[in-house]
């Protein structure tokens, strides 16, 4: 197609190759996603009925540790080499940009969750009594709520003082709604129930906040 | 602590905050007019 | 012109003080005298009268600082960033404000200091998204400040709609002890609530003025220092 999708693919396609060459980002992140659950299951070990009721928000809790890990992540490299300086004087649309970064936050996130996930369900014994698909969806959803505000707010981060603390301080508060529909939603379809309204509020949610931080991300990139 | 302890603690509480937000801006203002002055004045600076 | 508004505007401060010394003092009066004494909290729903009001003053703030960021973002006013600083601030303290006397409320009437009640609730949220908003303007580099954080408060407010639905439906699947009551409120207490209110609004309006007046002399002189150390005659460029 045209130049847009094209820098996107491009883009996210380089960052994807250095992650698996390097292989830094992925395995330290990776130890620390496998860290807090093992810390959570220490702290709170409950009977498997008990833990269908607290294992959504267990889970959603550890993992938005571990995304935030890598989220930092995100754009330290572009800092290290210039390489935000040469985007912003190219031609190329900021949002091309966004987008790659997002992308390769969600699809690095999502392997998290991933291997974090079948470590969740042993330890718990878990056993949903929901349709697994929707848990699939909520997943998919949530992790795209983080993932598109965390890429946001870690190019907002970029140039702050204590740019690590700046990144979570700024993502939790605004994503509480997300977080209280992920771990709802989670908690009831484990358990049986419906979650119709959850999923609708993070669709609405992750539809909104995706097309103003496209709106707003060039101004951000450019902001001195 | 009685009903009314509770709502003398309340009322009590809310002016504390306020009175110590407005405390903040009285003493960064005299600061200001401390730098001000320090600005009219003319001559050697170090 | 310019000037002489100026000059107006400065002998209408102290004016704007006093009505609003009087105003707090008249709302202080009605709120523990003249309202009646609620049949199942006693006295400590007077709490009420200074909870509520607050709450919607922040909320207004907070508005304020939402359309002031959009004002910044479109047009690049230093005006209008400097309202947005003013507005989140003092909301904020505001906000604070609701969240203490809360607790303070529920204590004697439910036994518990918190309940996940849906105004509380809110404005716990919304205290969180506009403090963090004040540490990303203390954070950031000075020359970028207002546009990030103009950009952080339009994804803020656009949040608020999603805090209010989120804690609606978790409240109505976890029920949670109400605030407040709930159904039609007694006339006379409405007429004290909204006179806490005007007082209040006064009060936060004279506090966002002196905060604006502050900041904007504070800028003034940075501007001035910078231009004095830019003309150093000793010829030293900083």
């Amino acid at each position: 197609m045209t130049a847009p999708t094209g820098v996107t693919r491009v883009t996210l396609l380089k960052d994807l190759r250095l992650e698996w060459r390097s292989k830094d980002a992925i395995n330290s992140t990776l130890f620390f996603s496998l860290l807090v659950v093992f810390v959570f299951a220490f702290s709170f070990d409950p009977t498997a009925e008990e833990s269908r009721q607290i294992a959504g928000g267990l889970f959603w809790v550890a993992f938005l540790f571990a995304a935030v890990v890598a989220l930092n992540q995100t754009w330290a490299r572009e800092i290290r080499n210039q390489v935000l300086d040469a985007y912003r004087v190219s031609p190329a649309l900021a949002n091309s940009l966004f987008i790659a970064k997002t992308l390769g936050n969600f699809i690095f996130v999502s392997v998290l969750e991933a291997l974090m996930t079948p470590l969740f369900i042993v330890f718990y014994r878990l056993r949903s009594l929901g349709p697994v698909w929707q848990l699939l969806l909520v997943a998919v959803l949530g992790t795209w709520a983080l993932v598109v505000n965390g890429t946001f707010f870690a190019a907002m981060s970029l140039r702050t003082r204590s740019r690590e603390i700046m990144l979570p301080l700024l993502l939790f508060p605004i994503s509480i709604p997300a977080i209280i529909a992920m771990v709802q939603s989670t908690t009831s379809i484990l358990n049986g129930e419906g979650a119709r309204f959850w999923i609708v509020l993070l669709v609405t949610y992750d539809l909104l906040f995706t097309t103003v931080c496209l709106l707003l991300f060039e101004t951000v990139l450019n902001a001195e | 602590m009685s009903g009314n302890g509770y709502l003398f603690a309340a009322y009590a509480v809310t002016w504390v905050i306020h009175i110590t937000y407005l405390g903040t801006i009285v003493r960064r203002y005299k600061r200001l007019q401390g730098e001000i002055e320090a600005l009219k004045k003319p001559g050697p600076r170090s | 012109m310019i000037q002489s508004l100026n000059d107006s505007m400065k002998k209408l401060f102290p004016i704007l003080g006093v009505v609003t010394a009087i105003l707090l003092s008249y709302a202080l009066y009605m709120a523990l005298v003249w309202a009646p004494t609620e049949k199942t909290m006693g006295n400590v729903q007077r709490i009420f009268y200074y909870h509520v009001p607050s709450a919607w003053t922040a909320f207004i703030l907070f508005f304020v600082n939402f359309g002031a960021s959009i004002v910044y973002l479109i047009k690049r006013k230093p005006a209008a960033d400097i309202v947005a600083l003013v507005s989140a601030e003092v909301g904020v303290v505001f906000c604070s404000v609701v969240l203490v006397t809360g607790p303070i409320w529920a204590r004697p009437v439910w036994g518990i200091w918190w309940t996940w009640d849906m105004r509380l609730t809110s404005t716990l949220v919304l205290w969180l998204i506009y403090v963090s908003y004040l540490f990303l303007r203390r954070f950031s580099s000075s020359g970028e400040t207002p546009t990030l954080a103009a950009a952080l408060a339009v994804l803020g407010a656009l949040c608020v709609p999603f805090v209010y639905f989120s804690i609606w439906f978790f409240r109505t699947q976890h029920p949670q002890p109400v605030m407040g009551g709930g159904g039609s409120i007694d006339p006379r207490m409405l007429h004290v609530l909204l006179i806490n209110w005007l007082a209040f609004s006064c009060f936060a309006f004279l506090v966002c003025w002196s905060r604006y007046r502050l900041e904007k002399l504070q800028r003034d002189v940075d501007q001035a220092h910078a231009l004095e150390s830019l003309m150093d005659p000793r010829g030293s460029i900083r």
